[in-house]
């Protein structure tokens, strides 16, 4: 914490001590650079960059992915981070708190994020949890010689076939309970500490960890026989997928759903920053070390894939390369054949859990900071709360033998459609129809380093928004034809549908009632253009 | 490897991973704005709502 933290034991510049003579708690804040950007890349780089990222760009093209990947990284990846920072560290608020200060009926937008994130919080704690659990099982191998068999049949005692009476059941499974409660206990721990010695203390031990643990890996991957096989899969180009819509679409997909961006986190942590801080200059090292990351997680698990086709003599075809068929099936499987394998499984299902439990941290923050806010709440009540409802939520739902195919539902249809249609929104709204574009552009080159030109009002009013859009269309008009997975079309009418429903119930329903306490907040630097009264009328 | 792949290989790692080192090193450069406008010390009567019963 040496850096740039000239001012990190200074207790009144860290927000511990308050300023002023109202009653009222200092707003919690992070204690410099360093602290903010660890902790927007633990949130940040998550299960995503591991085990999205690799399949994504090997189906898409392979090496020429890279073009339209850093493309949608430089007109949208980078924009809307930009544009949370922006929202979140002028009007000082978690994402309700944020939206309201823009127009007030807004603040349903905010609750529409902070349910996004309820929801990914009761399935991503699962995750967590089977990833804790294979860090145990790495040990002894434990998954024997067909993983497979082990992960669906063993640990997560899935039902063999899939009809009405096997999707969902209440058989709870022991070894995914018990660590399903202990990641909720841990997080709980960590929200409750606060901004300074919960969330940011957690990334500071982890991130660096993390990014030690996943080098040494992917450091080992690459020197495993067939690993050069691997890469070439990865590398090799194939031009003509620039010519396909689709693979343009999947590259701003993946930039989208990687970076945590549009669903109320980037606000949360933009506003525990000092208000006189740079943000612009911290955006692009958190939107570098995503993508950074998501390359060496290419790099490994291609190397790594690469040597288990050489080594069983099967084709890459035959294997899964994504999502958690990657994680807990081919995985363990590679580990199982190479030397010194109980030590690479523990480094890999160790970075899972880390990378996976710093984005849990952020998810719930986002929801703890919407709830102190609007219930003037203080953190423990706000954290023990919410822990307790979504932990009974998460433990009943995902820790039965049917728990992954409501993960895997719930997944498909709040980040397809959830995330999307925020996104979309706060570009239509913020951008478009309210017009703040401009205030929030200066307000970023007022505390910046790094200046915003006019092109962002192109990438987050235009590029974005339209992007968004066909990927909105595309991926509703596919559910409805075709049933997600082929499941039973009553089953998604609740779990998926029904998902996308209770975002617009709970963004409704946690709007209505009245804040308490009158907002006399004025954004700071004001905006040059008489806006400032605007605003004051704006909220109560 | 192919030289093809080997090429893209290369164009993504000096890209991306110099995209993370030019950043850093220009945030370590200028952490800060020399010219803020002034005021924006932090004034904590805009969380006039939140209460901390517990601390």
């Amino acid at each position: 914490m040496t850096w740039f933290d000239s001012t990190a034991n200074d207790p009144e510049a860290v927000g511990l001590v308050s300023t002023d003579k109202t009653t009222a708690a200092p707003r919690e804040q992070f204690t410099g650079q360093v602290g903010f950007i660890l902790s927007a890349v633990g949130s940040a780089v998550g299960l995503g960059n591991i085990w999205r990222f690799p399949g994504v760009a090997y189906e898409n093209g392979g090496g020429a992915f890279l073009v339209p990947y850093l493309v949608a990284l430089l007109t949208a990846g980078i924009p809307i981070l930009f544009l949370d920072y922006a929202l979140g560290h002028r009007f000082r608020g978690g994402a309700p708190q944020a939206f309201r200060r823009v127009k007030g009926w807004l603040e349903g937008l905010g609750w529409f994020q902070v349910m996004i994130c309820v929801l990914i919080a009761v399935y991503y704690a699962a995750v967590v949890a089977w990833a804790a659990s294979f860090f145990v099982y790495s040990f002894g191998l434990d998954w024997g010689d067909d993983p497979e068999a082990f992960f669906f049949g063993e640990h997560l005692q899935l039902p063999k076939s899939a009809g009405v009476d096997t999707v969902l059941t209440f058989d709870f499974v022991a070894a995914v309970l018990i660590p399903l409660v202990l990641v909720w206990v841990a997080v709980i721990a960590v929200l409750a500490a606060g901004v300074v010695r919960g969330v940011q203390r957690a990334n500071v031990v982890f991130i660096p960890l993390l990014i030690v643990a996943f080098i040494a890996l992917v450091v080992r991957a690459l020197t495993l026989d067939g690993a050069v096989d691997g890469l070439n899969l990865l590398f090799t180009p194939n031009w003509s997928a620039l010519g396909d819509p689709n693979v343009w679409i999947a590259a701003y997909g993946q930039i989208f759903f990687s970076l945590s961006v549009a669903f109320g986190i980037m606000i949360t942590y933009a506003s525990y920053r000092r208000r006189r801080s740079n943000m612009s200059g911290p955006g692009l090292v958190v939107a570098f070390s995503n993508s950074g990351f998501e390359l060496l997680a290419g790099l490994g698990v291609f190397a790594a894939i690469g040597f288990l086709a050489a080594d069983a003599g099967m084709a890459v075809a035959d294997l899964s390369i994504a999502g958690v068929g990657l994680a807990f099936v081919t995985f363990p499987a590679i580990v199982s054949e190479m030397p010194a394998g109980a030590f690479f499984g523990a480094l890999f299902f160790g970075s899972l859990v880390m990378a996976g439990f710093t984005s849990l941290v952020s998810i719930l923050q986002v929801v703890s900071a919407a709830l102190q806010e609007k219930f003037a709440l203080s953190r423990r009540a706000a954290t023990i709360g919410l822990g307790v409802v979504l932990g009974t939520v998460s433990v009943l739902g995902f820790s039965t033998t049917t728990g992954l195919i409501l993960l895997d539902t719930a997944d498909a249809f709040v980040n397809n459609i959830g995330i999307v249609a925020s996104a979309i929104f706060m570009c239509v709204f913020v951008i478009w129809f309210y017009r703040r574009g401009p205030e929030l552009r200066y307000h970023l080159n007022a505390v910046s380093t790094f200046q915003v030109g006019r092109w962002w009002y192109v990438c987050v009013g235009a590029i974005v928004p339209v992007m968004l859009i066909v990927m909105l269309v595309q991926y509703v008009i596919t559910r409805i034809n075709e049933p997600y997975e082929g499941y039973d079309t009553t089953y998604l009418l609740f779990a998926g549908w029904g998902s996308v429903a209770l975002l617009v119930v709970g963004a409704i329903v946690f709007t209505l009632p009245r804040w308490r306490g009158r907002d006399e907040f004025a954004a700071w630097p004001p905006y040059p253009v008489d806006t400032v009264s605007e605003q004051k009328g704006a909220v109560r | 490897m192919t030289t093809e792949a080997i090429l893209m290989m290369a164009v993504a790692m000096v890209i991306i991973w110099g995209g993370l080192i030019v950043s850093i090193l220009a945030l370590r450069a200028r952490p800060e704005s020399a010219d803020l406008p002034p005021g924006g010390e932090d004034d904590h009567r805009e969380d006039a709502g939140i209460i901390e019963h517990d601390t």
